[in-house]
């Protein structure tokens, strides 16, 4: 790994709490979701890591802590290296600080990641859906969410799947 | 069940300007249904007369939840999706799954099959390249140019249809390498076509280059500003046309860019017309490429002898246990794949293509997140539209060379 990755990865760890989560080789930080505009700060203007490639989260329902782990793809241009930021997120209706004051254009990303995911992004110009209609009812890539039709209830989920499942109401 | 509510402008009062409010400005609404908006683009438009105020992508019309159905697939299952994304760089969407793939469960790819992969991808990219030059120069009103190209796209997607069986969605390139071997009349047809190419863009560029109705569309016409390009984070053609000189297959070779010899055409004014000279430039280096990699070709196998994840040719399977057990255990449960998340990045026509591909340790996928390039370059619309014509709105969307399934996958 790069001599820059190993003194910002130092550096973040002792600033902002964060956790090395390396894999294959690449680069990950796990970053406490209260730091996480600082830590992007601090990246964009210390470290040079000027772009926001990406922006996803992960679903590890039916685990509560975390729930998800919302990544961000950063890369520097000037050293041409990437890394990936992780937060942590618990709970069924998380929510985090937006990065779009820091990246323009976490404003898609975060639009995507709240209307696939329902997380919520704090201080976002704009958080409406983006991909589904705006009058769509739940977020399609959380585990919880059936792919197209309905969950087989057994007597050992029974009451697991009775409680997200859609009745007509009157 | 929720009650189903109209969208009120209150909801969109943030977007647009005062005067809009007041009744000074026009809101036009543009598409989906709009030829110039390349499928389904929808722009909701604040006008002052004819020019742009405000302008607002709709986006999601071609959502079809392709991330979603991959966690429901095996590892090579999901492949055949990924054609569908990007349907202009079917080729390239295989390559970045695949790579994305090879490197969370750590696959060789064999030489011959890496040169392939590069052959058919340039191949692609200037196919794509084609479409865009055509469609741009329709929406400039320049109909013969759009015949031109599709015939020379036809002659690329031929190549492929010869090594596939389909034009476009092939799924040729599979995790270890490629689904076979290309036939024998393929060297003579790649050959064929890198003769004849290079005068066919030379044609293109007598009808465009210095045709002064074109220059008059298009130069000057959606400045896009280095820094703005890199804060928005733009990749691609776009951001080379703005000055950086930045392509992933220079910067961080993969599938072996690194043993061939071509340039990064890069541009400095950032408006729509150094976008086409960047692009028509990116074809003539494709050529190069296809040109250095096929008079190299190696002989050999197209596909890893890892049989743990790929299956065996089916001469063994009638021979050898090892073989079928293989064969069984692959196509009825497929591979595991570790637990842990990569992300793997190739150079689409259109700019950074990544896959970030999480698994636990089960034979499917149990994230699959496809950063595509269109989907950021197409939040720059509002911005470099500003202040300019509608008519110019239409160039400003053929430059940006977004493709709808690529933005709402």
């Amino acid at each position: 790994m790069s001599e820059h990755i190993q003194a910002l990865s130092e550096a973040l760890k002792k600033r902002f709490d964060a956790q090395e989560m390396d894999f294959q080789g690449q680069a990950s930080l796990l970053i406490p979701s209260e730091h996480i505009q600082a830590a992007c700060q601090s990246l964009r203007d210390e470290f040079g890591f000027d772009m926001l490639r990406g922006q996803t989260a992960v679903d590890y329902w039916p685990q509560q802590e975390p729930r998800f782990h919302l990544i961000y793809l950063l890369y520097s241009l000037q050293h041409n290296l990437r890394l990936s930021l992780r937060a942590a997120l618990n709970g069924n209706s998380p929510s985090i600080p937006s990065v779009e004051n820091i990246y323009p254009n976490a404003n898609w990303h975060e639009r995507e990641v709240f209307d696939m995911f329902g997380i919520r992004f704090e201080g976002h110009t704009d958080l409406r859906r983006i991909l589904m209609p705006y009058d769509w009812v739940g977020h399609p890539l959380r585990k919880d969410y059936p792919l197209g039709y309905e969950e087989v209830q057994f007597t050992f989920n029974y009451d697991e799947i009775d409680v997200r499942k859609p009745y007509a109401k009157e | 069940m929720l009650e189903k509510t109209e969208i009120t402008l209150d909801e969109l009062k943030h977007l647009i300007s005062d005067r809009a409010i007041e009744g000074e400005t026009v809101l036009l609404n543009m598409g989906p249904q709009h030829p110039s908006t390349h499928g389904v683009l929808r722009l909701l438009l604040e006008l002052d007369g004819e020019i742009v105020v405000n302008c607002i992508p709709d986006v999601g019309f071609l959502h079809t939840g392709i991330e979603k159905n991959m966690e429901a697939k095996t590892y090579e299952q999901a492949a055949v999706m990924t054609d569908r994304l990007d349907y202009l760089n079917t080729i390239g969407n295989n390559l970045a799954y695949c790579l994305a793939i090879e490197k969370l469960v750590d696959l060789d790819v064999p030489p011959r099959a890496q040169a392939i992969r590069l052959i058919l991808v340039e191949l692609q990219r200037i196919a794509s390249h084609l479409v865009w030059l055509g469609t741009h120069a329709l929406d400039l009103a320049a109909m013969s140019l759009f015949l031109y190209c599709f015939r020379e796209r036809e002659l690329i997607l031929d190549i492929l249809e010869m090594c596939g069986g389909q034009r476009m969605m092939t799924t040729y390139i599979r995790p270890g390498g490629l689904w076979r071997d290309v036939p024998v009349e393929f060297e003579a047809a790649v050959r064929q076509f890198l003769s004849i190419f290079p005068k066919r863009i030379d044609e293109y560029g007598a009808l465009l280059t210095k045709n002064p109705l074109f220059l008059e569309r298009t130069v000057g016409i959606g400045v896009l500003s280095r820094e703005d390009a890199i804060r928005w984070g733009v990749t691609g053609p776009i951001l080379r046309a703005s000055g950086v000189s930045h392509d992933l297959r220079k910067v961080q070779p993969y599938s072996g860019y690194e043993l061939y010899d071509f340039d990064i055409p890069v541009e400095t004014a950032g408006d729509t017309y150094v976008r086409y000279l960047v692009r028509m430039e990116e074809m003539r280096q494709s050529l190069r490429i296809v040109q250095q990699a096929l008079d190299k070709l190696p002989y050999g196998p197209v596909r890893s002898n890892n049989r743990k994840f790929v299956p065996p040719p089916r001469s063994e399977v009638g021979t050898s246990m090892e073989a079928l057990i293989h064969h069984f255990k692959l196509w009825t449960e497929g591979f595991p794949a570790p637990k842990g998340g990569v992300y793997v990045a190739v150079e689409s026509p259109r700019g950074e293509l990544g896959v970030y591909l999480e698994g636990n340790g089960g034979p499917k996928p149990y994230r699959v997140y496809w950063r595509t390039p269109s989907f950021d370059n197409l939040q720059i619309l509002p911005l470099i539209s500003k202040g300019h014509l509608v008519a110019d709105l239409v160039a400003l969307i053929g430059t940006v060379d977004i493709v709808l399934g690529d933005v709402d996958r």
